[in-house]
């Protein structure tokens, strides 16, 4: 069932939170505002910090098909938008030789029609969806090339796309657009201009926490408090990458399933691995410096407790 | 210019009264302050504005933010627009007494933020801000400067001979120089003799001859150049060969697609856009009035790091191969050179060390810099002459060469190159 966008910051942001993304103002600000003009938009950010989710969450929270185009090196028209079925093509080619059709033009159509084409992602969310414009995740787009950004220009300027054989495809309604990066290279500005862009980044205490009691229920209050008070400082060190929301729930997760009710040095060093994705990092923070992270944030803690 | 704040949080839907100017003139101002802002990102912050629901001047701030801003490292400059704009119009009057008190006692620039600068600069006079633009821009400008040591001022001298006549033969060759392109597979296709069939173009061939499979259509492997990344050290015992470095880098830049020059001395600054200009004095020129470290010391180890953490993830994607120019003279840390090379060895697909010190016929990999950098790097050759600058398109074009096998050199069973082709100075 299609529901109807949210009509304000304060809607979007209720809107989110009812499937567990806690948005901060600033990116509520930029998802209604994408929504409200139809606009792309652009989700920049280190990995995990949650810019594939909002795409997720929002297909949900609206009700939509969420169609999702990954990136990669390489990536073509032939997996992005479509490709015609060259088997089924053939066949009917010799079909029709069989029956001894001679009239080119009726062949031609017949061969480049809406029956043998393959649609790809691009082109599956500018189709009409009976719920609605779907929501469009373009995921990684700094893995792909220029070549394929410059292509992208025309499917998100106007939401059209041209297939030689056949014409012009346009959405009657666009889709909602989100576009991800990494930055492991810049994208084009031309692109950016055509889109609203965002600058996700780490959460702060308190919303990371909130995060957390949202998505991982089962957690007791004092672990939920240790874990985010080493992961908050954990990002604070001088780390080749700092751990993200995702890997923040991962934890919790590893934790409760190790049964864990408050942090200790021998179950961080033990679960490390799921933070830091570094050797380098883990050197780092292994031993004396795990132990001394988690004695100050437990004397923080307590501290708080008593005033 | 219409400076007073206006009543950012009116719900009323329409923008009346001053904002919509106001707005105009905070693009202008944001775009004289370097931010990339179109005429059409003012309609849509017009458009934003009136899609609206704003609640309050922080609503204000991000509906501004998500329309201006299109790079992440905008926001600082961003932010003290949208601060001295909107917020604190009384700020104006201290940015004036910044500009014109500088002659005086430095009594106003209580905090300087980053981008301060600029900010003054795009919001009053250009005429105003002249005097604050005047930076020492001639350091640039390669002139060498004598720096201390005895050894040293042997080297100027050499190199003094040469500069007057050969940096415009250099120039020159620079100029006329090919590179030979290295190129790797994409995972793209294009139209082909060889190479797999090609179905889609198979099929509508054979339509145009009425449904008989006449010839196949093949495809074949585009190729491209790979990203390259210069990481050009500029620190004094550098100086004289980082100029020519320049100008054969700016050629390059301007040659081949995805190329990112970085120089270090004491820091690491990206001088890929400045180098963009086509001509090359001015892009020196700004590349010069980029730089602050030019001719100090070299603290290759800290720079790498910074490279490694703040570039590597952006620069190295796509299989990109880096070429160093240094002399690999660091005394600072060695440890932490090597493992910041070790870092960057596994993130790039290739090392090419370009070393000038190779011109010395008794060249040993003796220095700890050196030691601590020859492991890491695929490739180690000579670069101080015309001869070797030539060379180096040589290098671009990824042949590989066993004299340049940087084991030789740790191995002590080098060849000295210098030898066959030049006489020592």
């Amino acid at each position: 069932m299609p529901k109807p966008l949210p009509s304000s910051i304060d809607a979007t942001q209720e809107l989110l939170s009812n499937d567990g993304y806690l948005a901060d103002r600033p990116l509520s600000t930029v998802v209604y505002l994408a929504l409200k003009m139809g606009r792309p938009l652009f989700l920049e950010g280190e990995a995990g910090v949650g810019k594939t989710e909002i795409a997720k969450v929002l297909s949900s929270v609206l009700g939509r098909d969420l169609i999702r185009l990954q990136c990669y090196e390489g990536l073509d028209l032939a997996a992005a938008v479509y490709e015609w079925n060259y088997s089924a093509q053939m066949i009917e080619i010799r079909m029709a030789e069989a029956e001894g059709v001679d009239d080119r033009d009726r062949l031609q159509s017949d061969i480049f029609s809406d029956r043998f084409l393959i649609k790809r992602p691009l082109l599956q969310a500018l189709e009409p969806h009976k719920s609605g414009p779907p929501v469009l995740l373009i995921d990684e787009l700094d893995r792909t090339d220029e070549a394929f950004e410059a292509f992208l220009l025309e499917v998100l300027s106007d939401y059209q796309i041209t297939i030689p054989e056949i014409g012009t495809v346009k959405a009657a309604e666009p889709p909602i657009v989100i576009v991800t990066s990494n930055r492991t290279r810049e994208v084009h500005d031309a692109l950016k201009r055509r889109c609203l862009y965002h600058w996700v980044g780490y959460p702060s205490a308190e919303r990371e926490l909130a995060i957390i009691k949202a998505r991982k229920p089962g957690v007791g209050d004092d672990l939920a408090q240790e874990v985010v008070g080493f992961i908050q400082a954990l990002r604070g060190q001088d780390l080749f990458k700092s751990p993200g929301v995702a890997e923040t729930l991962d934890w919790v997760g590893a934790l409760n399933e190790l049964n864990a009710i408050a942090l200790d040095p021998a179950t961080v060093n033990d679960t490390l691995g799921v933070l830091l994705k570094y050797q380098d990092d883990i050197a780092r923070m292994e031993g004396s410096e795990a132990k001394r992270l988690v004695d100050q944030i437990q004397s923080d803690i307590r501290l708080r407790a008593a005033e | 210019m219409a400076m007073q704040p206006t009543a950012a949080n009116s719900n009323k839907p329409p923008p009346t009264g001053h904002l919509p100017d106001n707005i105009m003139h905070f693009a202008r101002v944001l775009r004289d302050t370097g931010l990339p802002v179109g005429p059409g990102a003012v309609l849509d912050a017009l458009e934003a504005v009136r899609g609206g629901g704003m609640a309050s001047k922080t609503d204000f701030y991000w509906i501004m933010h998500s329309v201006f801003v299109k790079r992440h490292e905008h926001t600082t400059l961003f932010d003290h627009a949208f601060e001295v704009f909107w917020r604190k119009p009384q700020m104006v009057e201290q940015l004036m007494q910044l500009l014109f008190q500088q002659v005086r006692v430095e009594t106003a620039p209580a905090k300087k933020k980053a981008g301060n600068k600029r900010l003054a600069e795009a919001l009053f006079n250009q005429d105003d801000a002249q005097s604050q633009r005047e930076r020492p821009s001639d350091e640039v400008e390669l002139e060498g400067e004598f720096t201390s040591s005895a050894r040293e001022v042997m080297r100027n001298k050499d190199f003094e001979q040469m500069s007057a006549d050969e940096e415009r033969i250099a120039r020159a060759a620079i100029a006329r120089m090919r590179m030979n392109r290295l190129e790797v597979k994409m995972r793209r296709f294009k139209p082909s003799r060889q190479g797999v069939v090609d179905m889609r173009a198979t099929i509508r061939r054979s339509l145009r001859a009425g449904g008989n499979m006449t010839s196949l259509a093949h495809k074949a492997r585009q190729t491209r150049e790979p990203p390259l990344v210069v990481l050009l050290d500029i620190s004094g015992s550098m100086a004289n060969y980082s100029r020519v470095f320049l100008h054969f880098l700016h050629a390059l830049t301007n040659d081949r697609s995805r190329v990112q020059v970085f120089v270090f001395g004491t820091r690491l600054t990206n001088i890929t856009r400045e180098l963009k200009r086509r001509d090359v004095d001015e892009a020196m020129e700004l590349v010069g009035s980029h730089v602050d470290d030019w001719s100090g010391g070299t603290r290759i180890g800290h720079t790498l790091r910074e490279f490694n953490r703040k570039w590597a993830r952006r620069v190295l994607a796509q299989g990109a191969h880096v070429l160093m120019m240094t002399d690999g003279l660091d005394r600072d840390d060695v440890d932490l050179l090597e493992a910041e090379m070790a870092r960057l060895a596994r993130s790039a697909k290739r090392i090419v060390w370009l070393n000038p010190l190779l011109r010395y016929g008794g060249f040993e990999a003796r220095a700890s810099g050196i030691k601590a950098i020859m492991p890491h790097v695929d490739e180690f050759r000579p670069c101080h002459s015309l001869n070797t600058l030539a060379d180096l398109a040589e290098v671009l074009s990824g042949s590989r060469n066993e004299t340049h096998d940087p084991q030789r050199w740790l191995d002590g069973t080098a060849v000295d190159p210098r030898k066959t082709d030049e006489v020592r100075p």
